[in-house]
């Protein structure tokens, strides 16, 4: 048996609400809120980036798998589009971080929203194979919107780490698929700061089809319907995608609910589904199916299908949940104070 | 801060690396060859807890350039558990709110960098528990 032996999300202290960016650009709050199912996103901190939300959660799943010798953690894959640095790996000052150097393999990794699970994908992949013992995914993301923009509503921060390994394992991966093809939808260009999308694009060719596409592949090649799982959780560019995307597969509410973080954390990009599945792993039961679907833009989707075991109540308590750090007394932001903290305005 | 002190301090600042008194069993944070206690040279190198107490702190109004959005922020002196203290600036919170006493933990944040161009570096910070 392979899967996740520890896990752990991290999400800044800072938020905005809707109200408070639309009421600068002169918009109704009410028709984001309702059209896109957002109520606030997170915000990072001036000192926090991709590099300090990996760490956090990193650590935090080692606090769930305390028994784990970073030493022994053969890989560490963190996947973002919001690398502190353009030439110069994250993985390195993560793994400093955690105690993991020197023997290890890493590689900062690359696909919109998708980056994340990618990492998850490698290192799963190596440490199934028996390649090594244990092996670090990671999707973290301090995401940009430009001001006035309709991504500026969603683009916030916070990302989960996924320790997989073959002993004690509290999720079994019973099946990965990946689809993918080029599908422009969204890019950045290099030295931009912003990213640019096709608009409406972004929906029935990009995003569903990749995410509809890999779900109904990873069931069938599992064996298994909707009906099959306790929780599934989609990608969460925004609240009602992944809610329109589970009811088209035939999934109920009540299954994408627990993960479904989106509405008050904001799209967390390569961190959107990870947190999802981190959530879900928060209240999970034993001997439960999840689904996991990511999606990114240019544009592909992975989907694994996860089964818990006995192993996982006992770590659920060991380390902070993200439901409870998002209601852990936030700070509030005014629109300045954010455009500050994202390097929107230079004084 | 230059680049190879960064590198040469990344022990400490990423992993509260410290160095505890063989003979008397005093922990210091930065290490050092002798303790000022007992006179030994025998260390053993030990990690700090990631837990502690404010012992006393300041509030920084006027900032060095990096900080400005940060300003009003805190610096705190902090006495970890099992021993052990640090200098570290005080995120995520209400300067005005800290007491002394107050139960803090340890976090990994980005310090500062050296301009638009230069190295960014990373170490601790503390927020309240």
């Amino acid at each position: 048996m392979s899967g996740i032996v520890g896990w752990g999300s991290s999400v800044p202290k800072y938020r905005i609400k809707v109200e408070e960016i639309a009421r600068q650009w002169g918009e109704d709050p009410e028709s984001f809120k309702k059209g896109l199912m957002l109520r606030e996103k997170s915000v990072p901190g001036p000192d926090q980036d991709t590099i300090t939300i990996s760490v956090e959660a990193a650590r935090y799943a080692l606090q769930r798998a305390s028994y784990v010798d970073p030493g022994e953690i053969g890989a560490i894959y963190i996947g973002s589009e919001s690398h502190p640095y353009a030439v110069k790996p994250s993985g390195v000052t993560v793994a400093e971080a955690i105690g993991m150097q020197p023997d290890f393999h890493t590689a900062d990794l690359e696909f919109a929203c998708k980056a994340g699970s990618q990492g998850m994908f490698l290192a799963w992949s190596l440490v199934d194979s028996g390649r090594m013992k244990y092996a670090f995914g990671i999707g973290a993301d301090t995401s940009q919107g430009a001001p006035a923009n309709a991504l500026e509503y969603s683009a916030s921060a916070g990302g989960a780490a996924f320790l997989f390994g073959r002993e004690k394992v509290v999720a079994e991966v019973i099946e990965t698929h990946s689809y993918a093809t080029d599908t422009p939808d969204f890019w950045r260009r290099e030295h931009e700061f912003y990213p640019q999308h096709g608009g409406r694009f972004t929906g029935e060719p990009a995003y569903f089809h990749h995410l509809l596409s890999c779900a109904r592949i990873v069931m069938e090649k599992a064996g298994m319907k909707p009906s099959d799982f306790a929780y599934a959780v989609f990608h969460m560019p925004n609240g009602k995608f992944p809610m329109r995307a589970g009811k088209i597969l035939g999934f109920k509410k009540e299954q994408i609910e627990p993960g479904w973080v989106v509405p008050i954390l904001g799209n967390t990009y390569s961190g959107a589904s990870p947190m999802g599945l981190a959530a879900t792993l928060d209240i999970a039961k034993p001997g439960e199916r999840i689904l996991m679907v990511s999606f990114g833009s240019g544009a592909g989707s992975d989907g694994f299908v996860f089964e818990t075991t006995s192993e996982l109540p006992a770590l659920q308590d060991k380390a902070p949940k993200l439901r409870a750090q998002l209601a852990d007394d936030p700070i509030y932001l005014t629109y300045g104070q954010y455009a500050a903290f994202r390097g929107k305005i230079r004084v | 801060m230059t680049v190879a002190r960064i590198w040469r301090e990344r022990g400490r600042r990423y992993r509260l690396e410290a160095a505890r008194c063989k003979g008397c069993g005093k922990v210091f944070f930065p290490g050092r060859l002798v303790c000022d206690k007992c006179g030994s040279r025998e260390f053993e190198e030990i990690r700090l807890s990631d837990k502690g107490k404010i012992l006393t702190y300041t509030v920084i109004r006027v900032p060095p350039p990096a900080h400005t959005y940060e300003t009003p922020y805190a610096v705190a002196i902090v006495e970890l558990e099992g021993g052990g203290r640090i200098t570290a600036m005080v995120a995520d919170c209400d300067p005005e709110k800290l007491e002394i006493g107050q139960n803090v933990r340890v976090v990994f944040r980005k310090i500062s960098q050296d301009g638009e161009k230069g190295i960014k570096f990373y170490g601790y910070k503390v927020v309240p528990a």
